[in-house]
């Protein structure tokens, strides 16, 4: 977790972490790796099932088992909750069922999820880094006194057993690997589409753990009055697009940011920007990419007059060919891009916008 | 009304440098500046109390040199500030930071009166965790509003609040009673310009510096790095790709010969994106 850069000077505070005690005793018997599946309006969130592949690899290697936790307002939903974290790799389901927890509010999650806690004791608890999780997830661990690292770009066991959570750290200059040795659960968030979702397995299926809520909607004070759901026209889909193009402080004006719109729109894909973009104002917040924005995964991402700095670099990893252009041959970028051009944005992106437009025109006609 | 809004002096992160050769953070000349985020905080209880009337209160925790962002917030208009400061805070994780604080904001409500309202930044830029508000509001038995883009109702009389949160897929209405915690989203208003007697005002201004002992604060082990669950196993710069860039030369090209180059080079690398870019185009 972290919040805080702890010292200036990384290599001390790495140095002084590294004795290793005993587990107290009473942590001894937690066991097991634990996903809160998210669902709301009925839809599990991907994230949770990208987050049960990562766990059922943790769970393996720590020979123990993986559950997923079903929090629902009613059994339907309980039940195609659970058989979709079944599918996806957990071989047991902890499931509460109670009208109260339709709607997500923090009190009445934060009550579930600590009493499975207490009765269950897992040993590794991950939610997905969303608005829901990263509002549960601070909740629980101060009730429980445990450690909690947000955002991990990935999970491990290290040789002792325990749970490593690799982060980006110092604003994203840094990656730096946590850990919670002497509490338990050890707790962490991932964002979406850090992992990759795990292939579904049709009919596979688990043992199911029902637990009571032993809550009444008058003991919780806050009410949704309402949910207003987004239309769909204004998502920008930009996690889950197959094609992404983006831009950063190389296109030097907010005009000319037009460049990367004109290209997306002529491959159907998505566009968004780097951090700087946004708090510039040249595009709205739910179009940045990287650590503390959108972490996508597409089959092409073009980078146009961006660096590359680790924190946009965590955020666009997983893409399978990443493009480059940047005026700048030593930019960070290009440690990390499949492909490079050492141009100037502002002249390439029209003359690509022409190129695959004129391209899937004549194609087109041709075909 | 009294509001206290916790806020973060961070790095400048757009301006940290790290040493090629020991990896470490090159602080010195790195401009510290309030957390972003916490701006919207703070605005948002400038607002309510120009409406209410009251008093906010700007609280951080950190080294002395963190008084220059609480200065700041009262040139934009605070009332007081109080910076919680002791060697003891060193290394504090999340969970430490909000034990700290929370002491803080009892001894705040002691001193100055119980905020109805504590107000945060939705995170910081340094940490990015988002949990020391959560942490903060379980701490105290605060009710938990995070990520909220608006406030709609507030009856200081009967003591209720309603406000739009930000979840998955769209926006919660959500009414609850005070005192609350909010974390604000970004981008939810402006912050305003101080005035000049704000300016003048800020200068003159004695800032509240409490140590651990002063904030009430006598179970020390629950503070930095000893009341920090989570150690910092290791601290690294990310490896370049095992796969090298492949780079399309630019030199001697037209731009327009250039774009045709990259795009055959795309193809090749993503044979199957054509198909689906050509069925793309036939479905326009």
């Amino acid at each position: 977790m972290s919040d805080a850069p702890k010292t200036d000077t990384p290599k001390t505070a790495a140095g002084r972490a590294g004795t290793k005690r005993e587990l107290p005793e009473h942590f001894k018997a937690y066991r097991h790796v634990w996903v809160v599946i998210e669902c709301e309006h009925g839809i599990v969130h991907p994230v949770s099932l990208e987050l049960l592949g990562e766990g059922r690899k943790l769970a393996d290697k720590r020979g123990v088992e993986l559950a997923g936790v079903v929090l629902a307002g009613d059994p339907l939903t309980a039940a195609q909750v659970s058989a979709a974290a079944f599918e996806h790799g957990a071989d047991l389901a902890y499931v509460i069922t109670d009208p109260i927890l339709a709607h997500y509010r923090n009190e009445s999650y934060t009550r579930a999820m600590t009493d499975l806690v207490n009765s269950y004791k897992p040993e590794i608890l991950l939610l997905g880094a969303t608005n829901l999780g990263r509002d549960l997830a601070g909740s629980v661990a101060t009730t429980l006194l445990t450690g909690l690292t947000a955002d991990c770009t990935e999970l491990a066991i290290d040789d002792e057993g325990s749970l490593a959570a690799t982060r980006p750290t110092f604003g994203g200059s840094l990656l730096c690997t946590i850990m919670t040795l002497n509490y338990r659960p050890q707790m962490a968030t991932v964002r979406p589409r850090v992992m990759s979702l795990p292939e579904r397995q049709p009919g596979r299926w688990g043992r199911i753990v029902e637990h009571p809520l032993n809550l009444t909607e008058a003991d919780i004070i806050t009410k949704v009055l309402r949910f207003v759901a987004d239309r769909e026209s204004d998502k920008a889909q930009l996690a889950y697009a197959d094609i992404v193009v983006a831009g950063g402080l190389g296109l030097r004006s907010a005009e000319n940011f037009q460049l990367v719109r004109s290209l997306a729109e002529v491959l159907g894909a998505e566009y968004g920007g780097s951090r700087p973009l946004v708090q510039k104002g040249w595009i709205g917040a739910d179009r940045q990419i990287g650590q503390t924005g959108k972490t996508i995964r597409p089959k092409l991402y073009i980078a146009a007059g961006i660096s590359g700095a680790i924190q946009h670099r965590v955020g666009v990893e997983g893409a399978d060919t990443i493009v480059a252009i940047n005026t700048d041959p030593k930019a960070p970028i290009f440690e990390f891009a499949h492909l490079g051009v050492v141009a100037d944005a502002i002249e390439l992106l029209p003359a690509l916008t022409r190129a695959f437009r004129a391209h899937l025109s004549v194609n087109r006609l041709a075909g | 009304m009294h509001i206290v809004v916790c806020l973060k002096q961070v790095p400048d992160s757009a301006q940290i440098r790290v040493h090629p050769v020991t990896n470490t953070i090159m602080r010195q000349g790195v401009p510290t500046i309030i957390n972003p985020y916490d701006l919207f905080a703070l605005e948002e209880a400038l607002r309510l109390r120009d409406r209410l009337g009251g008093e906010v209160t700007v609280l951080t925790m950190g080294p002395l040199m963190a008084e220059d962002s609480l200065r700041k917030a009262l040139t934009f208009g605070a009332d007081r500030a109080v910076l919680l400061t002791d060697r003891s805070f060193a290394g504090s994780d999340t969970l430490a930071t909000s034990y700290a604080l929370s002491m803080a904001l009892t001894k705040i409500g002691q001193e100055f009166g119980g905020p109805p309202i504590v107000f945060t930044g939705k995170q910081t830029i340094d940490g990015d965790t988002a949990q020391v508000g959560p942490g903060i509001a379980k701490r105290l038995g605060l009710n938990q509003l995070t990520y909220v883009a608006r406030i709609c109702d507030l009856d200081p009389q009967a003591g209720t609040i309603s406000v739009e949160r930000r979840a998955e897929g769209g926006v919660q209405v959500l009414e609850t009673r005070m005192p609350v915690l909010i974390t604000m989203l970004e981008g939810t208003n402006e912050m305003r310009r101080g005035s000049l007697d704000d300016a003048y005002r800020a200068a003159r201004s004695q800032i509240v510096k409490w140590s651990a002992a002063d904030a009430g604060i006598t179970e020390l082990a629950k503070c930095g790095l000893k009341g920090s669950p989570t150690i910092v196993k290791k601290v690294f710069a990310p490896q370049a790709r095992a796969e090298k860039v492949q780079h399309i030369a630019s030199s001697d090209l037209s731009t327009d010969a250039l774009a045709a180059n990259v795009m055959a080079a795309i193809f090749q690398k993503q044979p199957a994106l054509e198909g689906d870019l050509l069925r793309f185009a036939a479905g326009q």
